[in-house]
């Protein structure tokens, strides 16, 4: 499977207004295209996943991931983005 | 798509649990830098090692952000030094030392392993000059790693080995006397050496292997902990076994998408993935964590030995349905400095030297940073050796011994290192004297390997 292209997003913390909004908008500045989505709250904590392509961004990796981070600080939340292989690696035999 | 709960459990691994790339380690053969000018030999080395691992620090960090997991050590391990410097008319081994601890900073590679002679029958001109030069080499330099292999179960125990090293250990430490005599914390004694180790102090290239390769190191003794707290306490041994190997699996398929990922990078092949549950001095980094896990009161009771044995089995299992390419010394390590609940155990007098020995007959290494009292006889540590090699040359296995005669410290005073080297209360070690046995010299003979009881 061609996952090195895939990047998965994956945000929590404290939940608040306008965190997937400003997510998605950086996504889309970057070129990122998200193929999947799920998010849930649980006592009043907000956790999202994330599966974006960046095979059509002209930003590398690293800028994306920088970007996402910064987010990540102006609301406080912690973002991890990391290539999808990983998991793939990781779970399946 | 994809599964929550996977990229959660990836997550958890690596945040709280510790999970780690301990080590990448580019081997790399040297044996073409030989020449009869030991000042041309120095620059051969020199233009090898920064050919090849000029971007292995850049690389390796961009795979460290690509999957957000941690490579804590980048590291060099070279061809035995002896073969290299043998050629030359003057065999200043000090000198080489000196070149690969400066082109090791050059790359900024944490250390370079490879100060080594392989003398388990008997000693080359070059092996011994390398033996003799330890003390200043290890003493004059940071980032130098050495190692000798001493005995191996096809050829026996070379005793003259075994009581030379002694010496130099204890004079290595000495000369090291200001940092609690560190340089010993960089020299290892060995049996049955593996030739694809990446973990230090005993990495170095094998001859059989190829020019240049990546062998990489796993370690996670916290996620094994997290895996095994998890389960029921009356789970049975078959339940216990099966949890570490599937976890252990994890672990390796990781490492060896970072090692055939950061390889693929430096165009070389990838060569072994190492999985050794190696701890820190971090907490919940810690292998004696996994016995309280499996219901000890503590690393040292009885029972510490079986625990130890089926841990290291079933880490070796899950890490070979996960890679074909599985080798180093894969296991679980028992370093007592780098460990924060292996020396909590020895400071309240739960765990002897003596334990300590016998779970090196079933743990992947040997008697690993443990500080014994500076005034500890030569033939006292000729005698620890020995008893080490026996083990390893009986049972097939690799053994070690990375001990620390800590100047001018007495049992109960603390040995710091800091890093990941840590912090080691001295031992009490036997004080039987045994210089009659390991002072008759030549040759343990090899062992039958048939009639085994």
């Amino acid at each position: 499977m061609e996952s090195d292209k895939k990047i998965i997003v994956t945000v929590s913390g404290i939940d608040k207004t306008g965190i997937v909004a400003k997510i998605t908008t950086k996504l889309a500045k970057y070129n990122v295209n998200i193929e999947d989505i799920k998010q849930s709250i649980c006592q009043g904590y907000f956790v999202m996943f994330l599966l974006g392509g960046i095979e059509n961004s002209k930003y590398s990796f690293r800028e994306i991931k920088e970007a996402l981070l910064e987010v990540g600080n102006e609301l406080e939340l912690e973002v991890w983005v990391q290539k999808r292989k990983i998991f793939d690696n990781m779970h399946k035999i | 798509m994809f599964d929550a709960e996977s990229i959660l459990e990836t997550i958890n691994m690596i945040k709280v649990n510790n999970l780690d790339i301990r080590t990448v380690t580019l081997s790399l053969s040297l044996r073409d830098c030989a020449n009869n000018d030991i000042k041309k030999v120095g620059e051969n080395i020199r233009n090898k090692i920064l050919k090849y691992a000029k971007n292995l620090y850049c690389y390796a960090s961009e795979i460290e952000n690509e999957y957000s997991i941690p490579i804590v050590n980048k590291r060099i391990a070279v061809t035995p030094i002896s073969l290299v410097g043998e050629s030359s008319k003057d065999m200043d081994y000090v000198y080489l030392a000196k070149i690969l601890d400066e082109v090791a900073s050059e790359v900024n590679v944490d250390f370079i392993g490879g100060y080594s002679a392989l003398v388990e029958k008997g000693f080359t001109k070059g092996d011994l000059a390398l033996i003799e030069s330890i003390p200043e080499a290890l003493s004059s330099t940071n980032k130098v790693c050495s190692s000798i292999n001493l005995a191996s179960s096809k050829a026996g125990i070379n005793m003259n080995a075994v009581l030379k090293m002694s010496k130099i250990i204890k004079n290595t430490a000495e000369m090291t006397a200001n940092e609690d005599g560190i340089g010993a914390a960089k020299l290892v004694c060995f049996c049955n050496a593996p030739n694809d180790n990446p973990f230090m102090a005993g990495a170095f290239h094998g001859v059989g292997e190829h020019e240049c390769q990546l062998n990489i190191g796993v370690s996670g003794p916290g996620v094994v902990s997290a895996a095994i707290e998890k389960l029921p306490k009356d789970a049975d041994f078959g339940t216990l076994a099966n949890s570490i190997k599937k976890i252990a699996f994890k672990i390796t398929t990781t490492g060896e998408l970072v090692g055939r990922e950061l390889a693929k990078k430096l165009n070389i092949p990838f060569g072994v993935i190492d999985l050794s549950l190696a701890p820190t001095p971090n907490p919940g980094d810690s292998v004696a964590g996994i016995f309280k896990a499996m219901g000890l009161e503590h690393a040292g009771a009885c029972g510490t030995t079986a625990a130890l044995a089926m841990l290291n089995d079933a880490v070796k299992k899950g890490g070979i349905m996960a890679s074909s390419y599985v080798g180093g010394l894969s296991g679980a390590f028992i370093p007592v400095s780098e460990d924060a609940l292996m020396i909590d155990a020895v400071k309240r007098g739960c765990l002897t030297f003596d334990k300590l020995e016998a779970m090196t007959s079933v743990c992947s290494v040997g008697l690993d940073m443990i500080a014994i009292p500076g005034e500890t006889p030569s033939d006292t540590i000729a005698g620890i050796i020995a008893d080490e090699m026996a083990i390893g040359m009986i049972n097939k296995k690799t053994t070690a011994v990375r001990v620390i005669p800590v100047p001018n410290k007495k049992i109960g005073d603390m040995a710091i290192y800091g890093g990941l080297l840590g912090e080691a209360p001295i031992m009490k070690v036997n004080t039987l004297c045994s210089s009659g046995f390991v002072n008759h010299g030549g040759q343990i003979p090899a062992p039958i390997h048939s009639l085994n009881n």
